[in-house]
């Protein structure tokens, strides 16, 4: 700060007589202000409008407190639902996948045994009706046969015990 | 630690040996007692001024009564640390100014927090005047000129207040203001002249 500044400064802290005036009702006023504040009596009350605004602060902290813990377990309930419910879709998708093979193994067992099923009286008819052929064609035969082949018979009759 | 207790209790030992009124040095106890009614004695006498340069400062009745206590349980703890360096007027001044200043941090930081103050406006502010025996006229002109100065004071920033109250409400000198407020006299004495430069501007209305 350069010397002519102070100088400057030093002269504007002369005061002319109007501030000189104002600034002196200016301390006389700030003292008497001072001296009523200062020798008032205290009045130590607790204002309603604290303990009203306590309470309502309290309230809201309260009611914040418990809307954030609610909705903490509500996003952790939904996310142990959405876990449960993937766990499912993973079972079951498990187990269609497991269970497709064993279906393929076992329709070609199973398919046979019903046709088997199916099939099991035409075939026995179709074997009763075998059957009844090969007794016509042995009845016939053992009575061509028999006429037929008689002296054949009838000469291994004779040349047997020789 | 050679704090400023222990330094009284030298003193006061040696002083009552030199008397020679006393031969055995005064204990730990006596040299708290002395102390203790050593501050007693600065509250009683300094307490007013204290309460009376925050009152103006922050035109708050309750304000100023909270932090007139602070200032004085803060000096209360550090009274050992206390030198004698400054006079104990201008130590307590500089620790009611560094209440202040916290106190206007604080609020700037937690403006959600008092959206109201008890602060008095001017006009109210402007109406205390000492019973004179002056005629309404001249009642009238001066409580005029105590509201333009308010006004004046309103506009200045915080340390130029500081400075201004210092000097024409307190009547303190300028190397006490430079010590209360640590800064150098020069710069005290800049702030002064911004500060007078305001209010003479607002008497004169050519603000």
């Amino acid at each position: 700060m350069s010397s002519e500044n102070l100088a400057g400064e030093s002269r504007d802290l002369v005061l002319e007589a109007d501030v000189d005036q104002a600034l002196k009702h200016f301390k006389a006023s700030v003292d008497a202000w001072s001296n009523a504040a200062y020798s008032r009596p205290v009045v130590v009350a607790a204002p309603a409008r604290r303990s009203w605004r306590l309470a309502a602060g309290w309230a809201l902290g309260c009611a914040l407190a418990a809307g954030s813990l609610a909705g903490i377990a509500y996003e952790r309930q939904q996310r142990q639902e959405q876990v449960r419910v993937a766990a499912m879709k993973a079972a079951a998708q498990k187990t269609a996948q497991e269970r497709t093979p064993v279906q393929q193994a076992v329709l070609p067992v199973v398919a046979p045994q019903r046709q088997a099923v199916a099939v099991k009286p035409a075939m026995d008819s179709a074997r009763a009706k075998d059957e009844d052929l090969l007794a016509s064609v042995d009845s016939d035969i053992s009575r061509q046969v028999p006429a037929a082949m008689q002296p054949l018979a009838d000469l291994m009759d004779s040349d047997g015990p020789q | 630690m050679d704090t400023g207790v222990n330094l009284r209790r030298r003193e006061a030992s040696t002083k009552v040996m030199a008397a020679g009124t006393a031969v055995k040095p005064i204990t730990a106890e006596a040299a708290d007692e002395i102390a203790a009614q050593e501050f007693a004695r600065i509250v009683e006498s300094h307490r007013p001024q204290i309460f009376r340069f925050l009152l103006a400062s922050l035109r708050d009745v309750d304000l100023a009564e909270t932090l007139t206590q602070e200032c004085f349980l803060k000096a209360h703890r550090n009274w050992k640390h206390f030198r004698g360096d400054s006079t104990a007027m201008t130590w307590l001044m500089r620790i009611a100014i560094n209440l202040q200043k916290d106190y206007w941090r604080n609020r700037r930081i937690q403006f959600w927090r008092h959206t109201r103050t008890n602060a008095v406006d001017l006009d109210e502010a402007s109406e205390w005047l000492p019973n004179g025996e002056r005629t309404a006229e001249q009642q009238m002109l001066a409580r005029e000129q105590v509201a333009q100065v308010w006004r004046a004071v309103e506009g200045l920033s915080e340390r130029q207040r500081t400075v201004f109250l210092l000097r024409y409400v307190e009547e303190r000198e300028l190397s006490e203001i430079a010590q209360a407020v640590g800064l150098s006299e020069g710069t005290v004495k800049a702030h002064l002249s911004r500060a007078l430069g305001r209010v003479r501007a607002e008497l004169r209305g050519t603000k």
